[in-house]
């Protein structure tokens, strides 16, 4: 052991020691830091990058640079606001009833039997180059009719020589909505966009016939098949014909899942033998955005470079009062985007990524709980701000809460927990009260959460700040601030309920409840024991069932649990997006949908009916408040936290501001790699005493063995 | 107070473990072949100093072994139909009650009297101020805390002084009673011991039982003012946890091996005796599973169990038992993948042993097979499944760990060493660093684990005569 | 010795096909290609339909092992397992649930692992070996006791608490080499130091310990008296023949490791982020993609039994006595 660390100290300190000044422990290549990149890591490898199968926000941190949607959410503006992207306005629906009328705008929902949305493509925009585009001399597509013979040599698409480009129509869009609707693309929102894009199904159906079909073939197929509600009006235009009244259709329009899809490239990859090399749409995204992914390599990194034919969307220039002020627009009217290339690290484990980020090698960081203290102080005013460390650093610390909600729910169907009695009802009042969702966050968020009095978080038209926003039968508005109602007051609702002490009082059996966990790291542990110390304070004994994440969603399929914790990411800012979580029809157990506790409350789905086809407003905001108060009595959730996001940034790193809808942020970003590369240097000189200590270590241990070795060879060779 | 005892699947086999462990050492002790190597690690120092070490691991393995459920408070007085609460414990919980109750809300350093974050603490006056809340328990007798190193030392003292008079009755029984037998005077015997003249090194055994003793006092006395190694994330203690720990480690260490045995000795020695069809069969079924990776094995039998218990939930009620269960399939899953070496070991042995005259006389005499593998291979052999099983320990206890850190060890709710170093490398990136859950699993499992495999040595060396001239 | 090795791959025939059946009873035990799908599928709105044209796309809508519907052989021919599990014997993996092909990751991924496994053997065994040589010259004395103990004390320590330590000091501390991460090509060596240093503490104290006995029970032996009447010095007798003799075992045990080397060490690739064969089955497992468990584990067949067969050739080779019949 002692010679080795002596070698090793050795082995070390020779080839190292040739590097000059550059540190050390530089993860990227020597020098590259200096080039105008962005650095930032990903922790799950992106499973799909085809638009149409994609709904992940891994996968959308990559797609949304390449794939550029007829929307985009403006980035300063709260509430979130949608702005054009490669449309050049927003589409406002125009109505038309059974016969074809044209209807006015306040006609009432049950006249209007179809919304047409007409989409003006921006002009000018072309794709990034690729090679499907390719032509040779005679203007025909280059690699259109690979042969065995042609692909030998190719692993990569960067193997390919030749690349095109051509200008983006509004055929591209039909062409990705057609896709959508292919069975064989497995689209996690056909079954949506069955109930409102006409001709949907229809074309679902017919397409199941090509199903069978060879890849080149399929693509044929789908290029001529025909879609009702989609219509090619000119080049430059398109027109959807939405059923009925759907007013949250456009926001769908700035989700990738709509983003242009040009034939060419499709065909180009259906081609036999690019499956073998994995070279498919699925991994090598085609899009018009401004990056163009020119490294895939899920198991190491992934690179984003600027997409030279870019069409030249600039910084926007409005803001929220004080946004200037603030400096955000210090960039506004620029032409964007600002890094030429942008490399996402895997990084499975936090804590290297965590220390990679403070040693400067990556740009950008969120904070993982036990970092937290490290990283981030919280004010007497409950106010974070960053640590002493941080800040000498230079580090800048940017919070926002999340549209999406934590909650624990109780499954309705249960004859114990659920149901619409003024005990179940109790009962789960009681538990409502005795689990401290102000501990949880506080222990296993960092604080970094907003407790929840309904399941609308902030920034969602319908949520409520202050008195009128609580939860009364949960909090009791005290000194301007909700305060949870006390432990025997739980207690008290638990007797009422037929259980007092915990105990049935029937029976006299103790009650006990299932609680569905998803346990799977080392952090459940204590999540799970916490949690059972909540109930136990109502004298429940809370059984823990907990399994993987799939088994657990088959349980929430069949609805044969009791208690659970699952959260909700919003697909777009609306109040239906979360009210649906609630609605009958969309339960799933019976009907596969999202409402996992199986909450079905007559009166809540005909207010969310009704709900649904209005626009913002005080009439909205009043049927919002009367569906809250109904959820907030049958109290089938706990309803939680909204998490906070906490991101922090190096002060080489601007224009980073968190913006919850926007995918499409990379964009915006701009680096100064001078700086970087100095404070680089700066933080991270090697530290050298302890290989010349392990070096001299390993010489005093070694050099009287050599001896004795000497002194014991003579002693023997007597 | 009137108890429920509950004997949980693991419970049972390490029962079933201690009586054949019992059973062995009565055979052991009437047949001279086996006895002259254990009489060889008795007379070795450093064996008897790990043994000691090893027997103090078990006395607290087996008195968390020993599992119960208390009657519900209101009802410890009714005689009749009383009803008993739904919470499992076992002697060393009852035993620990005040290191298990006194919960603190999060991370406590070792000896802390204030939490290690900082909370928002509403003054009298109604301002907030955010600070370090003192603990709810530890070390909250003290009056002024800046008297804690006092405190410290003078309970560690009164410790001190405890675990020296019990370590000193102890030590006079022993003596008292060797002394009688050999009829000689106390302090005779005495002399002779400090002189270490006796056969057995009792001068280290003593000593060593000393120093458990003394430690364990101190930290026993300590840990009911202060948390003598801190607490976790959610306030539990980290010493209370580790001496869990114990448990879990010694069942992955010994049951594994039980389970495995009776496959690996039966077929290992039918193999090597039969040869022929009845080989070629074993060799193909140990060859087959070894070429699985293990770890491949272990999740598919860990998922495996959790499909099972989740479909068969209402034959699981708590949550003891659904830990105990897991840690029961994660044994014989273990013992599925390991059982091969030791079967390959036995055919080996037992293909030498069938040539041996006796068992040639046996067969020409007329003597039915299996007669003659229970009268002449097996204890033949016992000497290589004891080494196996001693070596194996230690290596079974630092696997668990490991699979725990791939998520499919213990049950996360499972009180154990890998799930305590998982959690650690969390704490790790903390600025400043929890160290002491890393450093309690560490300590415990190094002790352990190092006791173990010197003590294995020493059985080797005792069990194989080739190698005793050796060193 | 053709003709045996010959035999010894005909007889691995049977035990690839034991392990396929047992991998293949295991995972569908487990998982429902319902499951399987659901997984594949993402996790928002997934409708049944969705769910069904997943399975038929991927070859997993016929029963599992027995088709009763089938007519004739194609009762068995007719199944998942059935259609799944030829290939492999042709070493054409497919692709995976999530449509890459495997033979091509695998490929891939081979490299950073063997890049971490070959420098840990190597590095290893030649200090391993020469430790157990210094120990053994002072076999019986207090050194030999110290570092015996030494060693079996770094071997009573988890693998984990290396790895954890390791990235604290060399990397958090003193800024000596990256925390982990990877690199194509020759860029990848400063990745390399640290999971080496780290593989090769982890294993020096069974390994020097193995090796020290090994040679002490050489010691003992004739040969090595006579060779001390001869007047030769203790060194020479040590690297001479003691060395020379006990090369037979430990060549065999490299040997035996040898093709194992591929698949990579599963914790220290995903510690470090290498993107090896390791990480590549824990993913699998954890994301339930059964084509490349599947693939890999007939992978680790395959390898096992040629290490078996590269130890008997090996055998031969370094010992002249030894005939395979």
């Amino acid at each position: 052991m002692r010679v080795g660390a002596a070698l090793l100290a050795l082995s070390l300190a020779l080839p190292l020691a040739g590097c000059g000044k550059a540190p050390w422990n530089d993860p990227y290549p020597a020098g590259e830091g200096l080039t105008n990149t962005l650095y930032a890591s990903f922790s799950e490898r992106p499973k799909h990058l085809d638009p149409v199968r994609s709904y992940s926000a891994d996968e959308y941190a990559f797609l949304a640079q390449v794939y550029e949607p007829p929307l985009q959410y403006q980035l300063l503006l709260r509430p979130y606001q949608l702005a054009p992207l490669s449309a050049t306005q927003v589409p406002v629906a125009h109505f038309i009833d059974a016969q074809g009328q044209a209807l006015p705008d306040t006609a009432p929902a049950e006249q209007i039997a179809y919304s047409d949305y007409l989409i003006h493509v921006r002009p000018g925009v072309r794709f990034q180059p690729h090679p499907a585009f390719a032509r040779d001399g005679s203007g025909a597509p280059r690699y259109h009719r690979l042969t065995a013979s042609d692909l030998r040599g190719i692993n990569r698409l960067a193997d390919f020589p030749d690349t095109g480009t051509r200008e983006l129509t509004a055929a591209d869009f039909a062409h990705q909505i057609k896709r959508l609707a292919a069975p064989w693309l497995h689209s996690p929102i056909a079954g949506v966009m069955q109930e409102h894009i006409l001709g949907f199904r229809e074309l679902g159906e017919r397409l199941a016939a090509a199903d069978t079909l060879d890849p080149v073939a399929r693509v044929q197929a789908l290029r001529e098949a025909r879609l009702d509600g989609v219509e090619v009006v000119d080049p430059l235009t398109l027109r959807i014909r939405v059923i009925g009244k759907y007013p949250q259709f456009v926001y769908w329009l700035a989700m990738p899942f709509f983003a242009p899809m040009p034939w060419e490239a499709e065909l180009f990859y259906a081609q036999p033998g690019m499956q073998e090399r994995n070279i498919v749409l699925d991994w090598y995204p085609v899009g018009t955005g401004p990056f163009m992914l020119t490294e895939n390599n899920p198991n190491l990194r992934m690179v984003l470079s600027r997409n030279p034919n870019f069409w030249g969307e600039t910084f926007p220039t409005q803001g929220m009062p004080g946004d200037a002020a603030a400096g955000l627009l210090k960039d506004a009217g620029r032409p964007m985007p600002f890094v030429d290339r942008a490399i996402y690290s895997l990084e499975k484990e936090d804590i290297p990524r965590w220390n990679k980020f403070v040693q400067g090698y990556y740009d950008s960081s969120g904070i993982s709980s036990d970092a937290f203290d490290q990283a981030v102080r919280i004010g007497g005013d409950g106010g974070p701000s960053l640590t002493d460390e941080m800040k000498s650093r230079g580090i800048a610390l940017l919070t926002s809460v999340e549209t999406s909600i934590s909650y624990l729910g109780f499954n309705m169907l249960d004859p114990v927990v659920g149901g619409y009695t003024e005990q179940a009802r109790l009962l789960r009042r009681a538990i409502s009260i005795a689990v401290d969702y102000e501990e949880f966050v506080s222990i296993f968020a960092n604080g970094r959460g907003l407790i929840a009095q309904g399941p609308l978080p902030p920034g969602i038209s319908g949520y409520r700040e202050g008195e009128g926003g609580i939860n009364p039968y949960v909090y009791q508005w005290q000194d301007g601030r909700p305060v949870r109602r006390g432990i025997e007051e739980a207690r008290a609702l638990m007797a009422q309920a037929g259980y007092p002490g915990g105990r049935d009082a029937k029976t006299g059996r103790a009650l006990s409840i299932n609680y569905e966990a998803v346990a799977t790291g080392p952090d459940d542990k204590s999540r799970l024991a916490w949690m059972r110390k909540q109930f136990d304070k109502l004298g429940i004994e809370l059984v823990i069932r907990s399994t993987d994440y799939n088994r657990f969603q088959e349980k929430m399929q069949n609805g044969t649990g009791q208690v659970y914790m699952w959260g909700w990411n919003a697909d777009y800012p609306d109040p239906e997006n979360f009210l649906f979580l609630l609605y009958g029809p969309n339960s799933k157990a019976e009907h596969q949908g999202e409402n996992a506790s199986n909450y079905d409350n007559p009166e809540f789905n005909a207010l969310f009916d009704r709900m649904k086809y209005m626009e913002d407003g005080p009439a909205r905001q009043a049927v919002v408040d009367q569906m809250m108060a109904i959820a907030r009595r049958d109290a089938p959730w706990l309803w939680g936290f909204y998490p906070k996001g906490f991101s922090l940034h190096h002060q080489w790193l601007f224009n980073a501001n968190p913006n919850k809808m926007a995918n499409n942020t990379l964009k915006y970003r701009r680096v100064d790699p001078v700086l970087r590369d100095r404070l680089r240097r700066e933080w991270n000189p090697p530290i050298l005493w302890p290989l010349w200590g392990l070096l001299g270590l390993g010489l005093v241990l070694v050099l009287p063995a050599l001896w004795m070795v000497r002194r014991r060879e003579r002693s023997t060779a007597l | 107070m009137p108890v429920m005892p509950v004997i949980l699947w693991t419970d049972a086999l390490v029962f079933l473990l201690l009586a054949i462990g019992l059973g062995f050492a009565l055979y052991a002790s009437r047949h001279e072949h086996l006895r002259a190597p254990w009489r060889r690690v008795a007379r070795s120092r450093v064996g008897m100093c790990t043994l000691v070490v090893l027997a103090c691991y078990c006395l607290i393995g087996v008195l968390d072994t020993i599992h119960f459920r208390l009657p519900l408070a209101d009802q410890v007085s009714q005689p009749a139909g009383r009803q008993f609460g739904p919470e499992v414990l076992s002697l060393l919980d009852a035993w620990a009650t005040p290191l298990r109750q006194r919960q603190e809300k999060t991370y406590s350093a070792p000896f802390a009297t204030h939490l290690f974050v900082k909370e928002a603490i509403t003054q009298p006056d109604g301002s907030v101020i955010r600070d370090y809340p003192p603990l709810r328990y530890g070390g909250q007798h003290l009056k002024d805390p800046s008297q804690r190193g006092w405190d410290i030392v003078a309970t560690a003292l009164r410790g001190l002084i405890g675990g020296l008079a019990v370590w000193g009755s102890i030590v006079a029984a022993i003596l008292w009673r060797k002394a009688r037998r050999r009829g000689l005077t106390l302090s005779v015997m005495f002399a002779q011991a400090r002189a270490a003249r006796t056969e057995v090194p009792w001068r280290t055994v003593l000593g060593t039982l000393a120093a458990m003793l003394v430690l364990g006092f101190v930290a026993g006395t300590l840990a009911l003012k202060y948390h003598i190694l801190g607490t976790d994330k959610v306030g539990e203690d980290v010493f209370f946890q580790a001496l869990k720990s114990i448990r879990t480690g010694l069942v992955i260490g010994t049951l594994t091996t039980l389970v495995m045995l009776p496959a690996a000795v039966l077929l290992g020695i039918m193999a090597g005796y039969f040869r022929g069809w009845v080989d070629d069969i074993i060799q193909y079924l140990y060859t087959t599973l070894n070429a699985i990776p293990g770890v491949l094995l272990i999740a598919a039998a860990i998922l495996m169990l959790q499909v099972y218990m989740a479909n068969h939930a209402e034959a699981f009620e708590s949550l003891v038992q659904r830990a105990d269960l897991r840690l029961l399939f994660l044994c014989l899953i273990l013992g599925v993948t390991s059982w091969t070496g030791l079967c390959r070991l036995l055919r080996g042995e037992a293909l030498k042993l069938r040539e041996a005259d006796y068992v040639q006389a046996s067969v020409a005499l007329g003597v039915g097979h299996f007669a003659i593998l229970g009268r002449h291979i097996l204890p033949n052999v016992l000497h290589i499944v004891m080494i196996t099983l001693v070596l194996d320990f230690s290596g079974l206890v630092l696997a668990e760990a490991v699979l725990s850190y791939v998520n499919i060890g213990v049950d996360p709710t499972m009180n154990s060493w890998g799930n305590m170093i998982n959690s650690a490398r969390l704490e790790l990136a903390r600025d400043p660093v929890v160290w002491w859950s890393l450093a309690a699993a560490f300590l415990f499992m190094f002790t352990l684990v190092l006791a173990a495999n010197l003590f294995a040595d020493v059985v080797r060396d005792a069990f194989d005569p080739r190698l005793r001239g050796a060193r | 010795m053709t003709a045996y090795i010959l035999r010894r791959l005909l007889y691995a025939i049977p035990i690839l096909i034991g392990v396929n059946l047992l991998t293949f009873v295991l995972f569908f035990v487990l998982n429902t290609p319902d499951e399987m799908a659901r997984m594949q599928l993402g996790e928002k709105r997934v409708t049944a339909a969705a769910i069904a044209n997943w399975k038929r796309e991927h070859g997993y809508d016929q029963p599992l092992l027995f088709n009763e519907a089938a007519p004739g052989l194609a009762k068995v021919t007719q199944t998942i397992f059935f259609q799944r599990s030829v290939k492999l014997f042709a070493f054409d993996f497919g692709s995976s649930d999530n449509g890459r092909a495997i033979g091509y990751d695998i490929s891939q991924r081979m490299w950073p692992s063997l890049a971490i496994a070959v420098p840990v053997l190597l590095v290893g065994l030649a200090l391993n070996v020469s430790l157990a040589l210094f120990i053994v010259f002072f076999r019986a004395t207090y050194l030999d006791l110290g570092a015996v103990v030494l060693l079996v004390a770094m071997m009573s320590i988890s693998g984990l608490f290396y790895i954890i330590g390791g990235q604290f000091l060399l990397s958090k501390l003193f800024h000596l080499v990256p925390i982990s991460g990877y690199d194509t090509g020759w860029n990848a060596w400063k990745f390399l130091i640290l999971p080496v240093i780290v593989g090769f503490i982890g294993g020096v104290g069974s390994g020097a310990r193995w090796y020290r006995t090994l040679f002490l029970e050489e010691v003992s032996k004739d040969y090595v008296r006579t060779a001390r009447a001869k007047g030769l010095t203790e060194r020479r007798v040590l690297f001479r023949h003691i060395l020379g003799n006990a090369l037979i075992p430990i060549l065999t045990g490299v040997v035996v490791v040898l093709p194992l080397l591929f698949m990579g060490s599963l914790i220290t690739e995903s510690f470090f982020g290498i993107p090896g064969l390791g990480s590549y089955t824990i993913d699998a497992i954890s994301n339930q993609d059964f084509a490349i468990v599947r693939a890999m584990v007939f992978l680790g067949a395959v390898l096992y039994i040629l290490g078996l067969i590269l130890t008997d050739i090996s055998y031969t080779l370094v010992d002249p006595r030894v005939r395979l019949q």
